[in-house]
């Protein structure tokens, strides 16, 4: 590949990046959240087209119109989402691009036959053919998503994230497999956050960063913290309001929680936040966050563990209990345009929603106190938009998160959650976002930010808690909070963090 | 290989618990009807029952896309007016006739699977809306209810064949061979069941989404044609009856839950929205053979019905993450 660059709206996801992957060998690519991998590989496997750049197999150009396309030009893609279809059977599924006929109909011996062998060659051979995928469990999948790639012969393989969901177990058994495949002649591009991974396996590294390749290596050649490093440099151009330093009360914190779980993905999180903190929630994406914050938010189902609110203890059995007076939590999701906003609503009915019930007596809305309060939030957050009238589908994205979090802020929370809010929003909005909540915390509320940029977390949090594999792993304070130890906990690669949480809350 | 069957028990759950519960009701009305179980008392359930299946079978194949076909019941109403009119003369004349019927419903499936592959328009709104066309055709047709079929191909095919079996049942047999096991077994219908399970990862599978989807709807608008044949032999005529499309509709759509159809697409079966429909069918029969007020009966099949998607519903309580309930 080279030069190629995607644009998603006004963000750059990938600027002129070059990669060149050899038959035979594993290539690894390493990067931050966001450093533009997915994109690489989306546009490796069609699934999206370049800007601009261009594209050699074997020397010659190609570009891909469909996944169909880069299919049958010898390229297979494992998609950290997974692709396989839940209602089919596991040999259904492997077989499901080019199903083996006989007199126009599939030959379902064949397709057992090819699915036996993509099985077996997979290392999964307790894998039942038959069984439907929507009965098998998360890491039994990834395994018959690889077998599905190899039953197409692929020339190249790209694994993005493909470990991330398995068992220690299976992740020798595919080490073994793809070590097997290398010298079969196949090209692989190995895409993982574990660096003990990348070690084990990769003959070439490629650094991303910022949608750019800053360097490519040869494996071994450089030490864990020079790849960090590589990550890490980048220009910043955010600049954050200071932070202040909180002062120390014997008052009980906002917001404790003991030793919450919840099915496998939480384990025993605990973690306390105090009235004008800012605490950041780091780590990988994926590794428990977004559930821990549903979880503080009632919306999952079976956690155990206590949460207390100013030291007394709350059962939090769904958002509408959550945003009661006495818990005044607020939760600011990813997904603005599903979880946050009604598109085709209009602006004020949108920022109104969540704090009707305090602008209506008897179940009627008070039509001025809501315009009054509409009005002084769309001051306040200085939304760009042609009055409350106008849907909210028509704003920019920028505006519509202004939109998620001013609907919040009418009913004055006391304890915010934040997941990824700054996601996918231009600069001069997220510097807005800072400031925002910087006053919100100078107010007394008690804050606690999700985010997958580390530079925000350095400039935005007291504290930062870094979780790996469902649980806390690492508690930074003050000064500690620094890029190099974000990504370094992060990753999980510290020795000295042997999976117990480090903090304990001090009630 | 040693425990095929578990897996094959899974994956035809819905299509042998309908079979099961057909088998028991119709023994039971079987065992207490007045006359016993002779070949006329059989041939009269089995005619009102295929014509029902036939309809549930064109609804089975877009429920598989996770769509919905609100117009096969106008499209059989549409056929059966047609059939009225040109199904007639000598039996090359009426076979032609017969071929015309097919090809319009045909035409009717495949308007409604461009519309919603092509115009992106949900399938419920299309359908309704393509639905009243095809009805408005129909009564542009026969404004009143009127025609005149050959009585004896009518009778041959409602009748009974040598040996007192049903005309009828061998008539959807024929269907089931002929139209739906190739289906199941062909890429294309693989292709249906994959991107109704899955839209996104059938796509990304490099499946032929929209290619699928045409032929799910086409095939339904083909087999409401078949049971608007079928309508007219029972009766000889034809009517453009609102009443009569609009039931059809709801009950193909009753019959294919009943049967272990999953209405999010992707899994269940032709077979078991046929024995879904028998059995709908077969409640009414029921309450007959033991006097119960013809009055009771939509009571009864729509407390069968609700019992029947309870159950489906039950997975639901083991949902522990709630934003999965509204995705």
């Amino acid at each position: 590949m080279q030069g190629v660059s995607k644009r998603y709206g006004g963000v750059r996801a990938l600027q002129r990046a070059d990669l060149t992957i050899e038959a035979g060998r594993i290539h690894a690519v390493l990067g931050e959240n966001g450093a533009g991998k997915s994109t690489l590989i989306k546009i490796i496997a069609g699934v999206v087209a370049p800007d601009e750049g261009r594209m050699l197999l074997d020397g010659a150009p190609v570009s891909f119109a469909t996944p169909a396309a880069a299919n049958a030009a010898g390229i297979a893609c494992i998609f950290q989402e997974l692709s396989l279809i839940p209602d089919l059977s596991v040999a259904d599924n492997i077989a499901i691009s080019d199903p083996p006929r006989r007199f126009g109909m599939i030959d379902r011996a064949a397709q057992r036959r090819m699915a036996e062998q993509a099985l077996s060659r997979a290392g999964a051979e307790d894998i039942h053919p038959l069984a439907l995928v929507k009965d098998l469990p998360l890491s039994r999948r990834q395994i018959v998503e690889i077998a599905k790639a190899l039953a197409r012969k692929p020339r190249l393989l790209i694994l993005d994230e493909a470990t991330s969901a398995l068992t220690a177990a299976d992740v020798t058994k595919i080490y073994g497999v793809l070590k097997r495949l290398r010298a079969d002649g196949m090209a692989l591009l190995y895409i993982s956050h574990r660096m003990h991974e990348i070690a084990a396996l990769a003959d070439d590294c490629t650094v991303f960063c910022n949608g750019r390749s800053v360097a490519s290596f040869t494996a071994g050649t450089k030490t864990d913290n020079e790849i960090i490093e590589l990550m890490i440099g980048r220009e910043y151009s955010a600049v954050f309001p200071p932070i202040a330093q909180r002062v120390e009360s014997a008052a009980p914190p906002r917001l404790e929680v003991r030793e919450l779980n919840w099915t496998n993905r939480l384990i025993d999180v605990s973690l306390h936040v105090h009235a004008g903190e800012v605490v950041g929630l780091g780590g990988l994406d994926g590794q428990g966050q977004r559930e821990l914050l549903l979880a503080l938010f009632g919306v999952l189902h079976g956690t155990t563990g206590t949460v207390r609110v100013d030291g007394a203890a709350k059962a939090i059995t769904g958002p509408d209990v959550a945003k009661r007076g006495d818990i005044g939590m607020a939760l600011i999701p990813e997904d603005r345009k599903t979880e946050g906003l009604m598109l085709p609503m209009s602006v004020r009915d949108n920022l109104s929603f969540a704090a009707l019930s305090r602008m209506s007596r008897w179940g009627v809305i008070d039509a001025s106190a809501e315009r009054d309060a509409v009005d002084r939030m769309i001051h306040t957050l200085a939304v760009r938009t042609d009055g409350t009238r106008v849907p909210a589908g028509a704003l920019s994205g920028g505006n519509q998160q202004k939109l998620v979090i001013g609907k919040w802020l009418l009913m004055a929370p006391r304890i915010l959650l934040l997941n990824d809010p700054t996601r996918g929003i231009d600069v001069a909005t997220k510097q807005e976002m800072y400031q925002l909540l910087r006053r919100l915390a100078e107010g007394g509320a008690a804050i606690l930010f999700y985010s997958t940029d580390y530079a925000e977390l350095v400039g935005c949090c007291n504290r930062v808690l870094v979780m790996y594999g469902g649980s806390i792993r690492r508690e930074l304070i003050g000064a500690q909070i620094d890029e190099r130890a974000l990504i370094g906990s992060a990753l999980n690669i510290r020795a000295d963090t042997p999976g117990a949480p480090t903090i304990r809350a001090q009630a | 290989m040693n425990g095929d069957w578990h897996y094959r028990f899974r994956e035809h759950k819905g299509t042998l618990a309908a079979f099961a519960a057909f088998v028991v009701m119709f023994t039971i009305y079987a065992a207490n009807h007045p006359a016993g179980l002779n070949a006329n008392v059989a041939t009269t359930a089995a005619n009102k029952g295929v014509l029902l299946a036939i309809v549930a079978m064109a609804q089975t194949f877009v429920v598989l896309t996770s769509g919905i076909d609100l117009s096969v019941g106008m499209v059989m109403v549409l056929a059966n007016c047609l059939a009225s009119t040109i199904v007639v003369g000598s039996p090359q004349q009426a076979t032609l006739g017969a071929c015309a019927v097919l090809l319009v419903g045909v035409v009717c499936g495949a308007i409604n699977g461009l519309i919603v592959i092509f115009g992106r328009l949900q399938p419920i709104v299309t359908t309704i809306a393509t639905g009243a066309i095809y009805y408005g055709a129909a009564l542009a047709l026969r404004p009143v209810p009127g025609g005149d079929v050959d009585a004896s191909l009518a009778n041959a095919l409602t009748g009974q064949l040598p040996g007192g079996i049903p005309a009828s049942l061998a008539l959807l047999l024929a269907l089931v061979a002929l139209v739906w096991l190739p289906f199941r077994r062909s890429v294309i219908g693989r292709a249906v069941y994959a991107l109704g399970s899955s839209e996104l990862a059938a796509y990304m599978s490099g499946v032929p989404v929209q290619r699928a989807k045409l032929v799910a709807y086409t095939l339904s608008g083909f087999l409401a044609a078949v049971a608007g044949l079928f309508v007219t032999l029972i009766t000889y005529s034809g009517e453009a009856s609102a009443a009569n499309g609009g039931a059809y509709t709801l009950y193909s759509i009753a019959a294919v839950v009943l049967g272990g159809v999953s209405l999010f697409g992707g899994s269940g079966s032709a077979i078991g929205a046929i024995f879904g429909a028998l059995m709908f069918r077969t409640i009414g029969d029921l309450l007959f053979v033991f006097n119960v007020e013809p009055l009771w009966q939509p009571l009864f099949q729509g407390i069968v019905l609700f019992a029947a998607v309870s159950l489906g519903a039950l997975r639901l309580l083991r949902v522990r993450n709630r934003l999965e309930l509204y995705g």
